[in-house]
């Protein structure tokens, strides 16, 4: 490699991935109700066999900890212990999980009935299984699966119970208890049910820690919780949420166990049951709350094909192994254990950065299906594209992203023209192709009103968007680096870098990136171009190539939408805001200007209406200190630094140097 | 132990001559070693301890169950030393004739200087096996029978550099440092303190062969504290001659308010800062009543003379030192003592492990203490288990260096390692620790499972000192000096991450200098430099211990 930076990338496409074994095939073959009621005797850590939730209640509330933070808000707010402690005993009860196998086994049947309806195949790596077995027999274990859907825990517990591996508890969202008989049935199977949100509450947070730490520290089943907080409407990985993390890793600071195995674990799906529901949330429809009349009306869904579904168990990480070296675990020895401590900055940047990393592992894992592709191709391309013309840039994307270590599931034995056929035809909720034109859906609707025939299509363009989001982890960090070299108009080295970083810094939201990587990614970044013949690296310079115009132009279209979006928002910012704006309006206010942008036909990507790309800005943004949040009569207002806004728009739209140019040099 | 009278009465030792009398490359006394007979039973030789001559039948299997060891495998010590392996001395000629003026006794033959050279740590013994040596003492000086040390102090000045031999270090406290280019003097101040009928209740498990200087330049343990005390309880008194000057206190009052104590500078300082010639402790009558006493499986809060508590693999290798019993009648007792507790009680023998317990006083007390701790122990479930296996776990403390001797002549080698520690943490460590260990052997490529276990052999009311054993079967390493240092060093980082202290009573020294700053604070580092700075500003006393 021409770079001088010591750090090599490895190549992605030596990367070694496990076979898939299909769970449906043998379901298919045999009867459910028998499956439901083997023999189930799952491996144990330390052969400790999974506790009674009552005797769990028990040890929580009598643990030196939730009596040492009862005694403390008592002391606090004048309140006896005694009252304390009812309180607490409340939230527990409504906390707790209550696993019990005879529920397991119903949901083992029933989810075996419905998942043969819905799913073509379920398919996972068995040599993941093996393991993971094998790691719940020496260590505490926490599972940290992808989120995309509801499935996604209901369809871990089923492979674990079809490979008789004990059952996790699983951290759930509050509001699955608003479904009332499919609440407790979730308990029964295993969940916890945890509030949204719990900002100061002392007590809350005492027992839900003490809570999951005593299951880690006995080591009585797998916890399982979703790093990423909530399910990705995007589809794109989210931004680890730190609190659960940081619980499952305390034990382990404090010595109270040896070592704590992450497990992380990818679930891909090849449709998604939620897609069109997804696209509307982030339109600014509001989510039905989930009860169990809208999970019965789901029932026309089972009707409906959708594809495949792999789950990748991937390689258990030893905290310990990652905290060699990185962190002091002695900040723990001044205070008794059970009282509280503030862990120093050291150990968040270490929490922080193995959120990331996680997340990155479940990204490394996930399984490209060929509609990913084609879904990218055409996003690009609307309102519409040939249907041959699609099939060869299919295939043109497929061996980029495989020699940029995607893990793409295509399949060998059929013609290439007939997988984007089907793909097409199974997401026939999205796409049509009338007369070998590829087109997407559009429902036949009154044209008086614009603004909502502008919604309608930006709903359809969202749920295409969400599956081309699906590969962009593979693709973005040569993607800015190829941006950078285009919008910077100079083969300077450094001053692509820069370019780069400040790209990165703008999506650090969007994109999963590993804080305080920002060389490790241009390094990786460059690599692969490199690697595609796009680039070629000199001591100085970074020179575009024959070959790379057509990549640079392929990943600009890609994150246009983004590029373009962060321009609107900034705009928006500087033109609107400049008097601040309340937290809560920001959306809708962001959106209403998106939408007078889009109707007058200035911007023309729908994607700026996703509330989560305009989280993500504001996210961003706050993070640079270009604005910032202050509280105003009880509601939290967003300041702007208006110089800074526009210039953060400027350098988005930074196009100065036309690709010609960049061409001639070579 | 020689006798049971000893537990209560001399042991330290004035020899001109300690290499007369002891092992020069191994431990203890040169006629008490482990070996195996012809018939290939492990067997005690000498006459000075209980177990001497006996022949310990269950020890072998133990031993190659444990370890994965074969007798047919050996690994044996060089017999004899080679002087041409030893560096030649590094005198000074002044100097010399100084001493020859005061008539102090002293000495500049290799043997001689080989004794002093070392501790008892794993890799000195092992350089001392194998006849390597990189540097050694130049000379020993002999000054305990003249109390003007002062003299000698005076001739050091500028041109030499002393260390102190107690012989028992485990901290490489006593290691040359190998770049010293300064003639190398070793003070031998081995003392006798010897009023029969009295006793210091200090009894470290080296005291056989320990000095009191050392107890006091280490801040040394025994094991019967609970009754008398660590050193720093016992010591009313001490004499320290320092480059600087004599440093002492004016009276013998029991305790003072006087700003820090001084006598603080002085315990710990582990050789750095002078020649402690001389020290007041605390004698008592020798009790009148010993009873030893065990309990199976039990937690409990009562202070015995000395308590101890053993992990499943140290009841196992305690055990395994099981002499061969002389009648039927007895090995019938034993049977049914086993049915007993495996079958009719239902312990695991793989999960059993043992309090060990010793009683001191008069004998009314003892007895009333003894059915104390007995029944809090039944309280929790525990079994008294006989005087026997009491008195068989504190035997296991005398004899295991002497059984590392045995190990090293077949491939095993092994160190124990202590520290303090918060009740709450105790059991979390002890866990981890261990874990740490063979984790760490499997990484380094070590082929056999080791021996990792521990036992707690001092409580206090806010923590407990933990022991670690720690020995494995080196076959197919290369180096394996460096790889049990590596896992010792990684073990130790183990232990501070759980809230363990740097150590308990073995002292800092060399082996364990690098964690000093973090175990007591940059301003703690800058406080002990500024005293050796004003104390010792030519470091005379440059054993480069501590800091």
């Amino acid at each position: 490699m021409a770079s001088e930076n010591a750090y090599s990338p490895q190549d992605p496409t030596l990367k070694k991935r496990d076979d898939f074994e299909d769970v449906l095939e043998e379901r298919r073959n045999s009867s459910d109700v028998k499956y439901a009621f083997r023999c189930y005797t799952p491996v144990l850590y330390n052969g400790i066999p999974p506790c009674k939730a009552s005797l769990l209640k028990h040890t929580v509330l009598k643990s030196d900890h939730v009596l040492f933070v009862i005694q403390q808000l008592s002391k606090e707010s004048g309140e006896s212990p005694e009252i304390i402690h009812e309180e607490a005993v409340e939230i527990l009860d409504e906390m707790a999980q209550n696993l019990k196998l005879s529920v397991v086994r119903f949901f083992a049947f029933m989810l075996s009935k419905a998942f043969k309806t819905l799913f073509q195949r379920v398919r996972v790596n068995e040599e993941g299984i093996q393991r993971l077995q094998q790691a719940i027999q020496q260590y505490p274990v926490v599972l940290l699966p992808s989120h995309r859907s509801y499935i996604d825990f209901l369809m871990l517990s089923y492979v674990l119970y079809t490979y008789d591996l004990s059952l996790p508890v699983i951290a759930a969202g509050m509001d699955f208890l608003g479904m009332k008989i499919v609440g407790e049935m979730l308990r029964m199977s295993g969940a916890f049910f945890i509030r949204r949100s719990f900002g100061g509450d002392k007590l809350y947070w005492a027992l839900f820690s003490e809570y999951v730490k005593t299951m880690l520290r006995k080591g009585y089943a797998p916890i399982e919780f979703f790093l990423e907080g909530t399910r990705s409407r995007t589809c794109k990985s989210l931004v680890p949420k730190l609190g659960l993390l940081n619980i499952v890793m305390e034990p382990f600071f404090k010595g109270e166990v040896f070592d704590v195995s992450l497990v992380p674990i990818s679930i891909s799906y090849e449709r998604i049951l939620e897609e069109s529901l997804y696209a509307y949330e982030l339109l600014g429809v509001p989510k039905p709350k989930e009860s169990t009349s809208g999970l019965l009306k789901a029932r026309k869904i089972l009707s409906d094909d959708f594809g495949s579904i792999h789950v990748y168990f991937g390689h258990p990480v030893s905290l310990r192994s990652l905290a060699q070296g990185k962190i002091s675990r002695s900040y723990c020895n001044l205070v008794p254990r059970h009282i509280p401590v503030k862990p120093p900055k050291d150990i968040f940047t270490f929490v922080n950065d193995i959120g990331y990393k996680m997340v990155r592992l479940q990204q490394e894992n996930m399984v490209i299906s060929p509609w990913v592709l084609v879904a990218s191709i055409l996003i690009q391309s609307l309102p519409q594209i040939d249907i041959n013309h699609l099939t060869e840039q299919t295939v043109w994307l497929r061996n980029l992203a495989q020699s940029f270590g995607a893990f793409v599931d295509w399949p060998d034995h059929i013609s290439v023209s007939k997988v984007v056929a089907s793909s097409i035809s199974l997401h026939h909720s999205i796409v049509k192709n009338t007369g070998g034109r590829v087109t997407l859906i559009e429902e036949k609707q009154d044209s008086s009103n614009l603004e909502h025939q502008l919604f309608k299509y930006a709903a359809t363009v969202l749920m295409c968007a969400s599956y081309r989001n699906q590969i962009l982890h593979i693709f973005v960090r040569p993607a800015l680096v190829a941006i950078s070299v285009h919008s910077v108009g100079s083969s300077r080295k450094e001053e692509i870098f820069s370019y780069f970083s400040f790209l990165r810094d703008i999506f650090s939201h969007e994109f999963i990136f590993a804080p305080g990587h920002t060389v490790q990614d241009f390094e990786e970044g460059c690599y692969l171009l490199m690697k595609a013949d796009a680039i070629q690296i000199l001591k100085t310079d970074i020179l575009l190539s024959e070959r790379g115009h057509k990549i640079v132009s392929f990943f600009l279209a890609m994150f246009q939408p983004f590029l373009e979006g962060y321009q609107v928002i900034c705009r928006y910012l500087s033109e609107e805001a400049l008097e601040g704006v309340t937290e809560n309006q920001y959306v809708s206010a962001v959106r209403k200007f998106a939408v007078k942008l889009l109707l007058s036909g200035a911007v023309k990507s729908c994607e700026v209406l996703s509330s989560d790309l305009q989280k993500n800005a504001l996210a961003a943004l706050l993070k640079l200190n270009i604005c910032r949040k202050t509280k105003e009569m009880e509601q939290v207002v967003v300041k702007v630094n208006r110089t800074a806004v526009n210039s953060v728009e400027d350098t988005l739209g930074r196009k100065l140097t036309p690709l010609k140019t960049a061409l001639a040099r070579l | 132990m020689p006798d049971d009278s000893t537990n209560c009465f001399v042991y330290i030792f004035t020899f001109l001559n300690r290499q007369d009398l002891l092992k020069w490359n191994g431990w203890g006394y040169s006629d008490s070693k482990f070996i195996f007979n012809k018939k290939g039973q492990a067997e005690f030789t000498g006459k000075r301890y209980r177990l001497s001559g006996m022949v310990l039948p269950a020890l072998r299997e133990w031993f190659e169950k444990t370890f994965g060891a074969s007798l047919e495998h050996k690994t044996p010590p060089r017999s004899a030393l080679n002087t041409s392996d030893i560096p030649a001395p590094i005198l000074n000629e002044d100097f010399l004739d100084d001493l020859k003026a005061t008539k102090i006794p002293f000495s500049h033959e290799i043997e001689d200087r080989i004794f002093r050279a070392h501790g008892h740590c794993l890799h000195e013994i092992f350089a001392l096996r194998e006849g390597k040596f990189e540097r050694v003492p130049d000379m020993v000086v002999w000054p305990s029978k003249y109390p003007n040390n002062k003299s000698i102090l005076s001739f050091g000045v500028k041109y030499f550099i002393f260390t102190l031999t107690g012989g028992t270090s485990v901290s490489s406290a006593l290691e040359c440092p190998p770049d010293e280019k300064r003639s190398i003097v070793s003070l031998d101040t081995s003392q006798m303190l010897n009023v029969s009928g009295y006793c210091t209740g200090h009894e470290p498990d080296s005291m056989e062969f320990s000095t009191l200087g050392g107890w006091v330049a280490t801040r040394a343990s025994g094991m019967k504290k609970n009754i008398y005390g660590n050193i720093e309880d016992l010591v009313v008194h001490i004499r320290m001659v320092t480059p600087r000057g004599v440093i002492e206190k004016s009276c013998q009052g029991p305790r003072m308010s006087t700003g820090p104590d001084v006598h603080h500078f002085i315990m710990g300082s582990e050789g750095t800062l002078g020649v402690v010639t001389e020290v007041t402790i605390k004698i008592r009558p020798v009790p009148e009543y010993q009873k030893y006493g065990s309990v199976e499986v039990a937690k409990q809060r009562c202070a015995p003379a000395s308590i101890r508590l053993m992990d499943n693999a140290q009841f196992q290798f305690g055990h395994a030192l099981k002499p061969q019993v002389a009648s039927i009648f007895t090995s019938f007792l034993d049977g049914l003592k086993k049915f007993y507790i495996t079958k009719f009680k239902g312990f695991d023998p793989n999960q059993l492990c043992v309090a060990t317990l010793l009683f001191e006083g008069d004998r009314e007390k003892v007895l009333q203490h003894e059915k104390q701790v007995y029944d809090i122990a039944a309280k929790f479930g525990g079994l008294a288990a006989g005087e026997d296996n009491g008195q068989r776990g504190y035997m296991l403390t005398f004899v295991i260096a002497y059984l590392r001797d045995l190990g090293m002549d077949f491939y095993v080698i092994g160190e124990s390692f202590e520290t303090s520690v918060p009740w709450d943490r105790v059991l979390d460590l002890c866990r981890n620790v261990k874990e740490r260990i063979v984790r760490e052997c499997k990484e380094r490529g070590v082929q056999f499972p080791p021996l990792s276990t521990c036992r707690v052999t001092q409580t206090y009311d806010a923590g407990a000192c933990v022991y670690f054993y720690f020995a494995f079967n080196y076959r197919g390493i290369a180096d394996p000096i460096h790889v049990y240092e590596q896992i010792e060093s990684a073990a130790r980082e183990e232990i501070l991450a759980n809230g363990g202290s740097l150590s308990h009573h073995h002292g800092v020294g060399k082996l364990r200098k690098r964690w000093l700053q973090e175990a007591i604070s940059d301003v703690g580092i800058g406080m002990l430099k500024s005293v050796k700075q004003y104390v010792d500003p030519n470091n005379i006393f440059g054993n480069r211990n501590l800091l």
